[in-house]
């Protein structure tokens, strides 16, 4: 059975899913890496924010009556990456703007001192129990059968990979094309000099966090539709393995993380296929460590030198 | 107004619709936050969740935030007057709202309760402490302006009071300690009351660890619960299987703990401080999931129960009546009481905390000490002066979780159980928000943030839902206030020059 083509696509399916999921929150570490250099271990706070903002809208749809599924989706998506990234915005302007400057050290502890505070907000305003919802999209195609194994790829995964591959496409073209791309490749380049020629930097960086808290937003509802099941909890180890994705990529290079999502995801669907479900958690963080160790550029990174 | 004024601080006109601007923006982003997550509560029904509202509580914090946001803007534009009027009465109607059924009786305090617009008594209280605190500023700027303190002066002064707390510090320490001491035989330190201050002191010692790894070398360790765990499970396994008594294993687990330090901390040492943190974490979660899987080595999520409690140094047992050997009560020739052993246990976590205090403050006058306080300052002048950082690191590293290892065999033995949901990153996060809000490398605050941080919880039990919100939220303010830490001064360990006695 573990030997068939037919569980390997399974897994191989499975993994595509959960990496597109890791790629979408990983995008959010990499690129305020990228501008301010710090990591913003809150970013899977603002990930677990925009689930349970999607599970809210989602019942208050149900209860209201909107009954056609794509615009059900549509209306979620739109309300959870809007508000969500107010989150993401104040995050910026409230707890690290001031500290631009100063040490790695105290950027990263304000960053999990706000990761403790959201999970508690949450906790006290949404209680600590799990939230499940019914799946709203069933079914699926099959894709392939072999003796009894069937392989099927539910609308839920083609949705998640659609939807992947759509923000990324829109994601990329704007870093290209749009004025705001320009000027957070600038930021990213050099502050000081993109300041001096005309780039307005706080609103760059404000505008970063909008976007990296828009998709982990999209993220949370994709977790949400595919696991049925939410809790104010789930940020931390999607935070961690996002962050993993992120660093095996590249810090700081985008299309990195989108790749690092996408190992990570197969990497944690393989192993928890062939080998043991317990410790797929202990796979990712070995991953982090033996990349941080060997290549802490990560594969698609630049090397960076630390100054004096 | 302008009669307080000094020249040095130009009044500008107040621009009302750009104050009502920005404070209606504030209030807008605030009504876009608290919309989805205070607005709805998701209610566990069977079979599902349902939802309920609670608009009020949205338009209320939307108000306060408009409200607010207007005080700091006259705050900063020196206009402090209006808001030293007002927030005074803000703070009295708050006390007087909350106070109102002891103040007027249960009848008309009802009806005055009706007009509070949160349901929960804590979010009216942490209102009136904010509204408290915006009168106290306002009071600092009509007293600053005419003394004309400039922002750094004012820095500077908050350094001067860590300064004198540091040497108060000298004074305070043996005070404490001394009270330490005689707490046991104070009237109220009852059997809850001895609970709490085993457990403050038992933080006190994790966060003395801690303070070697993170307040000396300045590396930031998130995962200490894990050298915590290997010595509670190597002391628990120990005892179950071996039949090993406290004090034999308590070296062995230390040792245990500090191997694994050693071994975690070789590979990824040489990592940048906040790689280094990531992957400490990643380790921390890794063995308590190792923790939680091996189920025919470390029970799982079972744990490990009916490990034994420590005995008088091997002499005698804290038993009415022994099994084989002595009696504590029987060896001193008193009554037993069973607050006997809660007394020895104060007292053996006390002489553990000690050690590791008097080991840090003697190991900072060595040259290993004197390295760790250099690499942390500058790693690659200490490079160039023939320090070798990476051993340096490493024996700060396997001090640090040593120290760790001894306090997690006496939670093991205090507790005659332990499983892996004592060790999650949650328990290494308080650790270090004690070191961070104590002041880095500062020992005496540590003692103040563990009282303040698990004493107080745990006396106050209303209290405790909110300790990890007020824990996150205090690491943020702090950082963003003092990043060194809230009365963190250190005097040079050495100095220079010859004047003045070095090292003292």
């Amino acid at each position: 059975m573990q030997h068939s083509f037919a569980y390997f696509l399974d897994q191989l399916i499975n993994g595509l899913t959960l990496g597109s999921i890791y790629g979408l929150i990983a995008i959010g570490y990499t690129m305020v890496y990228g501008i301010i250099g710090m990591i913003n271990f809150a970013h899977g706070e603002i990930f677990m924010i925009g689930a349970f903002i999607s599970i809210i809208s989602f019942l208050l749809l149900g209860a209201a009556g909107v009954t056609w599924i794509p615009l059900a989706l549509f209306i979620v998506l739109i309300v959870a990456m809007l508000l969500t990234s107010v989150y993401g915005w104040t995050l910026e302007r409230v707890a690290y703007r001031r500290l631009r400057r100063s040490p790695r050290l105290a950027a990263l502890i304000t960053a999990i001192g706000m990761s403790i505070f959201l999970q508690n907000y949450v906790q006290l305003l949404q209680s600590a129990r799990n939230k499940p919802m019914q799946p709203i999209i069933s079914g699926g195609i099959e894709v392939l059968q072999q003796e009894d194994y069937v392989v099927s790829l539910s609308y839920m995964q083609m949705i998640i990979m659609v939807l992947t591959v759509v923000l990324m496409v829109i994601f990329s073209q704007m870093i290209a094309r749009t004025p705001l791309g320009r000027a957070q490749r600038a930021c990213e380049q050099d502050r000081d000099m993109a300041a001096l020629i005309g780039v307005n930097v706080d609103r760059t960086i404000s505008l970063t966090f909008v976007v990296g808290a828009a998709l982990a937003s999209v993220a949370g509802m994709m977790f949400l539709l595919y696991y049925g099941v939410i809790d104010f909890f789930i940020g931390f180890l999607a935070g961690i393995k996002a962050f993993t994705a992120a660093v095996l990529g590249g810090i700081g290079s985008l299309p990195g993380a989108m790749l690092g999502g996408l190992l990570i995801g197969l990497i944690e669907a393989f192993w928890s296929g062939y080998f043991t479900v317990e410790y797929k958690d202990v796979a990712a963080f070995s991953i982090l460590v033996l990349v941080l160790i060997f290549r802490p550029t990560g594969l698609l990174g630049k090397p960076d030198i630390e100054k004096v | 107004m302008t009669a307080v004024a000094e020249p040095g601080i130009r009044l500008r006109r107040l621009d009302v619709p750009a104050v009502l601007k920005e404070a209606g923006l504030t209030a807008l982003v605030i009504f876009a936050l608290t919309f989805g997550l205070v607005g709805f509560e998701t209610l566990d029904v069977p079979g599902g969740i349902d939802i309920n509202t609670r608009f009020g509580d949205v338009a209320a914090a939307v108000a306060f935030g408009f409200v607010g946001r207007i005080a700091l803007i006259l705050l900063r534009e020196h206009r402090p007057l209006p808001v030293l009027a007002l927030a005074p009465l803000a703070a009295a109607i708050m006390l007087m709202l909350l106070l109102s059924e002891t103040l007027f009786g249960p009848e008309t305090g009802a009806v005055l309760k009706a007009f509070i617009p949160f349901h929960d008594p804590i979010v009216l209280w942490s209102l009136a402490i904010v509204a408290v605190f915006f009168s106290i500023r306002a009071a600092l700027a009509v007293r600053d302006m005419s003394s004309g303190l400039s922002l750094e002066e004012r820095e500077e002064r908050v350094d001067r009071l860590g300064a004198r707390v540091q040497r108060g510090a000298r004074l305070l320490g043996p005070v404490l300690l001394a009270f330490a001491l005689v707490f046991p035989f104070t009237p109220f330190a009852d059997r809850q009351m001895l609970d709490i201050a085993i457990s403050v002191l038992t933080y006190v010692m994790l966060g003395w660890g801690l303070n070697i790894v993170v307040g000396l070398a300045g590396l930031l360790d998130l995962g200490y619960v894990a050298f915590y765990a290997v010595g509670a499970y190597s002391f628990a396994l120990l005892a179950t299987n071996l039949d090993v008594s406290f004090w034999v294993a308590l070296p062995f687990a230390g040792a245990m703990a500090a191997t694994a330090g050693v071994l975690l901390g070789f590979p990824v040492l040489r990592l940048r401080g906040d790689y280094l943190a990531i992957v400490t974490l990643g380790f921390g979660e890794m063995i308590r999931i190792i923790l939680l899987n091996w189920y025919t080595f470390t029970g799982g999520p079972d744990g490990i129960s009916g490990i034994p409690r420590p005995s008088f140094f091997g002499l005698a047992d804290f038993a009415r009546h022994a099994s084989d050997g002595l009696t504590f009560h029987e060896m001193f020739g008193i009554d037993y009481a069973s607050s006997q052993r809660i007394i020895f246990m104060f007292y053996v976590i006390l002489a553990m905390a000690m050690v590791v205090n008097l080991f840090t403050m003697r190991i900072r006058r060595l040259p290993i000490g004197r390295a760790w306080e250099a690499l942390r300052e500058d790693e690659i002048a200490c490079r160039s002066l023939g320090i070798n950082p990476r051993n340096t690191k490493l024996t700060a590293f396997g001090i640090g979780a040593m120290f760790a290892g001894f306090a997690g065999s006496f939670f093991a033995s205090r507790l005659g159980f332990i499983s892996p949901e004592s060790f999650t990153f949650i328990e290494s996060a308080v650790i270090l928000a004690i070191v961070v809000l104590g002041g880095f490398g500062s020992q005496i605050g540590v003692v103040v943030a563990a009282i303040l941080l698990i004493g107080l919880p745990e006396i106050f039990r209303e209290l405790q839902q909110y300790r990890m919100l007020a824990f996150g939220m205090a690491m943020v303010l702090i950082m963003l206030w003092r990043p060194r830490g809230l009365l963190a001064y250190r005097e040079p360990t050495i100095r220079l020059g010859g004047d003045r006695k070095a090292g003292s």
